[in-house]
Formats: structure tokens, sequence, C-alpha cells
């Protein structure tokens, strides 16, 4: 029963927070100001957040503990600051990085897996170290090589350097070296080069690593913020959603309109949501192929 | 002499369908890993100010040691700032690293037991934080943690004498409010305190983290707890069953199980939960950015957030590569520190 009340307890503590969101962005700024507490935006709870002639309810109008009717007034003004392209960014970045590292990772994870080639080991150790290494080390020299490229301010420049990803080909190698070696020697002997081998037989039974590493790019992408801060950071038209987010939170300073904000919280959580909800347990199973048991 | 010529001739095609397999890994990695950090390692000797084009002759000068030195050694602002932010991070990361490894760790075991039902609602409850954004993270709590906020208003319901706190706007050293609860201040607490070491009084250094730094310090335990959980299960699920069972048999509490067998058959989750927890905290940036700017009065300002200022704001690349560096090694360090006191506790 003690244990029952720990995880009840942590779970609310971990979980409210976004039903608070979600129900303070459905309100007007008034509501959100003075009863941000309320979880159900709607009538009979509700008080309007317009005024009989139309105009919106004044911060001051109230502040004992009631609440409002829904408003979409938060959505309406957080689509007026081009979230709708920031939105579309994020799709392009994200699906762009996860096509790529798909391709790359279990390329590159298949090879020191399987590929008895010189300088096999030397690599993977070197690959798996620069896990180690901040990525705020890299971001200066990223900036300096893509702005001798000029890809500087591109999505080219940010796809490309959020492919490179040690823990995808890590991810892959433990994935495929956990693949019994006979299902590849039987059709080897049959005649089939290498590559017809790795599409034909071993890709389609990595399929819950892919979908694993599928669903981390996407995500990892999806949020990122240092490397599109600094590669993309000049161009307002190519930011994704939380560096969007974040640079204006910047412009209003200390005088944040939470609704407007919350409202963008929700835009740029519910994809992710979508994904997680959906494919909650290659998210578990991914952290269990990527090493504790290799 | 067949099969040596045979296995010979395989061997070498090996190199060439391994290198042909690797190649695309390779060229991203060697442009976007592996040249930029030894173009780092360069910058941090330079004078660039990140503007002018690299390649333009003139546009900085070789300088040394000049970075590193004025970081660390020389006397002045930039010393003083890299010291201090130095301070932050590391109250950060010793902070939220235990914080997220035991809180991980409890839940793990409880949401493994097998009588439990619903394991699956309560592990999305829990990882779902750790999916989400950053930013998004830290805009809600500027909000649930505003002075008028949700939080100040459900803890003044809750404890009527409660005076709110600016959570987002207070540069008060948690452990210096702690002292003062004993009577002990910068005055009462004797001489030694204004002892200077490198730059920073010994009283500055025992600030702890500001209140501010500590709410950015509950944001990231409470995002990552659920993430290091999920690790936490997926090694508990490999611990045999009937090694617990025997254990019961032979008379053990359960108490003893789990200090006895759980933990130690645990060490290489426990090592990789907690060198994820030191790379990730102490590089932290996305918050602060967010949340704070450094502020209030430089208390949450971070080495990584004093990269990125040094060098994108303050346009001197040179010093920003410098202190990038030195956060690696002191990364790298601590990865090491811990790895020797995991092993000595469990030996």
């Amino acid at each position: 029963m003690l244990l029952y009340t720990i995880l009840i307890t942590v779970a609310l503590l971990e979980f409210v927070p976004f039903l608070l969101t979600v129900s303070n962005s459905f309100k007007c700024l008034p509501a959100v100001q003075s009863n941000p507490q309320a979880l159900i935006p709607f009538p009979p709870f509700g008080v309007n957040c317009r005024l009989p002639n139309g105009a919106s309810l004044p911060a001051s109008a109230t502040s004992t503990p009631i609440t409002f009717n829904p408003s979409l007034e938060g959505y309406q003004k957080i689509l007026q600051f081009n979230l709708g392209r920031w939105f579309l960014n994020s799709i392009i970045y994200s699906v762009g990085v996860t096509i790529l590292r798909l391709i790359i990772d279990s390329l590159a994870g298949y090879a020191l897996a399987r590929i008895r080639f010189f300088g096999n080991r030397v690599l993977f150790f070197i690959i798996l170290g620069t896990m180690m290494i901040p990525g705020i080390v890299l971001v200066i020299p990223r900036f300096l090589i893509l702005k001798e490229l000029g890809l500087l301010n591109t999505y080219q420049g940010l796809i490309l350097s959020l492919a490179a990803d040690a823990f995808g080909i890590f991810l892959m190698k433990q994935f495929f070296e956990s693949i019994p070696k006979e299902i590849e020697e039987a059709a080897f002997i049959d005649g089939a080069n290498r590559l017809t081998l790795f599409f034909k037989v071993v890709l389609p039974m990595a399929t819950p690593a892919i979908t694993a590493l599928a669903i981390f790019s996407f995500q990892g992408t999806w949020n990122a913020f240092l490397d599109p801060l600094i590669i993309i950071g000049g161009k307002a038209e190519l930011f994704n959603l939380p560096l969007g987010l974040a640079l204006l939170r910047g412009q209003f300073g200390d005088t944040l309109e939470w609704n407007v904000f919350l409202a963008g919280s929700v835009i740029t959580t519910i994809p992710l949501a979508l994904v997680f909800f959906f494919f909650q347990r290659y998210f578990v199973q991914g952290i269990s192929y990527s090493g504790l048991k290799g | 002499m067949t099969t040596s010529k045979k296995t010979k001739r395989l061997k070498k095609n090996d190199n060439l369908v391994g290198y042909g397999f690797m190649a695309p890994a390779l060229i991203i990695f060697a442009v976007f890993l592996f040249i930029p950090i030894f173009f780092a390692i360069f910058v941090s000797f330079t004078d660039w100010n990140g503007i002018s084009p690299f390649r333009q002759a003139g546009s900085y000068q070789f300088v040394g040691f000049e970075n590193y030195y004025n970081l660390l050694i020389k006397q002045g602002i930039r010393q003083k700032d890299f010291y201090n932010s130095l301070k932050n991070t590391i109250y950060y990361a010793l902070g939220v690293v235990p914080a997220q490894t035991f809180f991980a760790l409890i839940l793990a075991v409880i949401v493994n037991q097998k009588w439990l039902r619903r394991k699956g609602l309560f592990r999305t409850a829990f990882y779902f934080p750790s999916v989400s954004s950053s930013v998004v993270i830290s805009l809600i709590f500027m909000w649930m943690f505003g002075k008028g906020g949700i939080v100040n208003i459900s803890l003044s319901t809750l404890f009527p004498t409660y005076d709110p706190i600016t959570w987002l706007n207070d540069s008060r050293g948690v452990f210096h409010q702690i002292l003062a609860l004993f009577g002990v201040t910068r005055a009462t607490a004797g001489d030694w305190v204004n002892t200077r070491l490198a730059t920073l009084t010994l009283w500055d250094w025992i600030s702890g983290p500001s209140v501010t730094m500590l709410l950015i310090m509950i944001l990231n335990t409470w995002t990552t707890i659920g993430s290091m959980m999920i690790i936490y299960l997926a090694a508990l699920q490999d611990i045999p069953e009937q090694m617990r069972e025997a254990a019961s048999i032979d008379g053990a509490t359960s108490l003893q199980i789990f200090r006895k067998i759980t933990i130690p058959l645990l060490t290489p989750a426990t090592f990789f939960v907690v060198t994820l927890g030191l790379i990730s905290t102490f590089q932290v940036f996305d918050q602060i950015f967010v949340m704070t700017s450094g502020g209030p009065a430089k208390t949450t300002m971070t080495i990584a957030y004093g990269v990125y200022q040094n060098g994108f704001r303050n346009s001197d690349m040179g010093l920003a590569a410098a202190s990038a560096f030195v956060l690696f090694v002191i990364i790298f360090i601590f990865t090491l520190i811990q790895r020797q006191f995991l092993k000595e506790t469990l030996d």
C-alpha cells in the first residue's frame, strides 16, 4: 500500500504539470493569471472571457477562484508568430535526420558487428568515445566549418551535422551482434554478396532496432536546441519549434503572456506525445538493446 | 596453401566491403566530429572573434596558451567568471546526479515488483517528461514557479505562514540560508571565510546553489528520473528471480536482498546512469538559456552557458573554445573519479 502511495504521488507530480499546461493553454490571460489551478475551463465552472460588449476581460477583472470559459486566444496569438512554419521545419529536420541516421547507422553498425576489416575495433572505440565529447565543445568548430562550406543557416547544414550520431551506430552494432550468425552464413554460401545479404536478410531481421533508432532520432531532433541555435539561429524562417519558442520568450522579456506560451508548448509536445504513446515499448526496448545486455 | 590464399582474398575483400559500409558514417563523422575537434583545439590557441572569415589573413592571431591562462590563472574578470561558473556547475551536477540516480533506482525496484498492477501506466507517467523538449519543460516550470504562479499559490494554501519565494530571481545561496538558520553568517563565521581560493572567497565557495539554481536542479531531476528508471528496469529484468528466491529461503529480509544482491548486480547500470548524468548535467545549457540567462547575480551561470556567451555574444571564440576544452577535461576527470568511487564502495 505504501509503495502504491509512493508510485501514485510521483506519477501525479510527473504528469499534472502537463495537464495544467493543456488546460491553461485554453484559458484567456486573466484566467491563467488569477486561477491557474483550475483544471477544467468549461461550464458550469466557467465565466466568460469576454465582456458583454465583446471586449476581452481585463486581467484585474477578478481574483476570485472561478474558472473561465475555454478560449483559443493563446493559440490564435502564437500562430501569428510563424509557428506553423516552425512546425513544418521541425518535421523537415526530424524526418531528414532520421532517414540519414537509419542509413548511416545501420550500415556502420553492421560493418562493426560482422565484417572483420582492418581497424574495426579501433574505429568502434573512437566512435564510442565521441559520445563523451560535450556538444558545447563541438558547436564552435561546427559553426566554423558550416560557415566555410556556406551551409550556415540552411536546412542541409543542420540536418547533416545532426546526422553524425555515435549512439545510433552503437545501438545497431549491439543489435546485429545479437542475431545468430548462421542465418547469414547460410545465405552467404548461396552466393549472395554482402550488400544483397544486408538488405535482403539482415535488415528485415533488425526491424525492432531500426524502429527504436527511428524513434530516438525523431525525438532527439525534434527537441534539438543547441545545434539549431548555432547553425540556423540567424534566420527566423528556418527555426524549429524549441528554438522559435525560446527566442520568442527572449523577445517578450519578463512579461510573458502565458496562455500564448503554453499554447506553443502544447503544439510542440503533441507530435512527440503521439509518437510516444504509439511506440512506447520501442523506447524501452531500444534502451535495453543499447549495451546493458551486451 | 589454397585455403590460406582463399582466406587472404576474403580478408582483402573484407577490408574493401567493411570500409564501403563504413564510408557514409566516416565521412559525416570526419566533417562534423573529428575535424571540428582539431579545429576547436586550434581556435582555443587564437584570438579569433567568430565573425571575420577564418581564412582571411589577419582575422586571428595565434596567442598560445593565453586563453587558458586568462581563464584559469590570471587575476581578472574572466578568471572570476570562470571559477564562479565552475562552482555553479559542480553544485548542479553533484546535486542532480545523486538525486536522479537514487529516485530512478527506487522507482525501478518498485515498478519491477511482480505483484504490481498497471505497470505500463506508471512507466508512461514517469517516462513522459524525459521525452519532452527541454525548452517546453523550462517554459512550463517558469510558469508554474512564477511569483504568483501555481506553486506559490498551492504552498500559500497549504502553509498560511509561507512567504512566497521569487523562485526565478533569488540569488541567495541555499547553504548560506541553512547556515543562517544556525546563526552562522559571513560576519559570525570567523575570518577564515574571507580567505581567497581561485579569486572567490571561501564564503562564496560554500554558498551552495542559489535558490533559482535549485529550481533548475529540481527541474532536471524531475525530467530525467523516468529515463534513468527505464535503464534500471532493463537491468533489473536481467537479474534471475532464483537468486532472490534462494536468498529469501536462506532467511534474508527483502532489505538485505536489496542491499546485498540487487544493488551489486546493478553496478553496470549504475555506472551507465551516473556517467550519463554527469555528462549531461555538466553541460546544462537549454534551461539556463530559456529561464535565467545566467542570472540572478550570475548564480546560474554555467560553464556551457559561458562558452555560448563568450563565443557567440561577446565575440571571443578563442576564450570560448578554451573553456569548452577545460569543461571536457573536467567531465572526463569526474567520470574517472566516479568509476573509482563505485568500484571501491562495492569491493
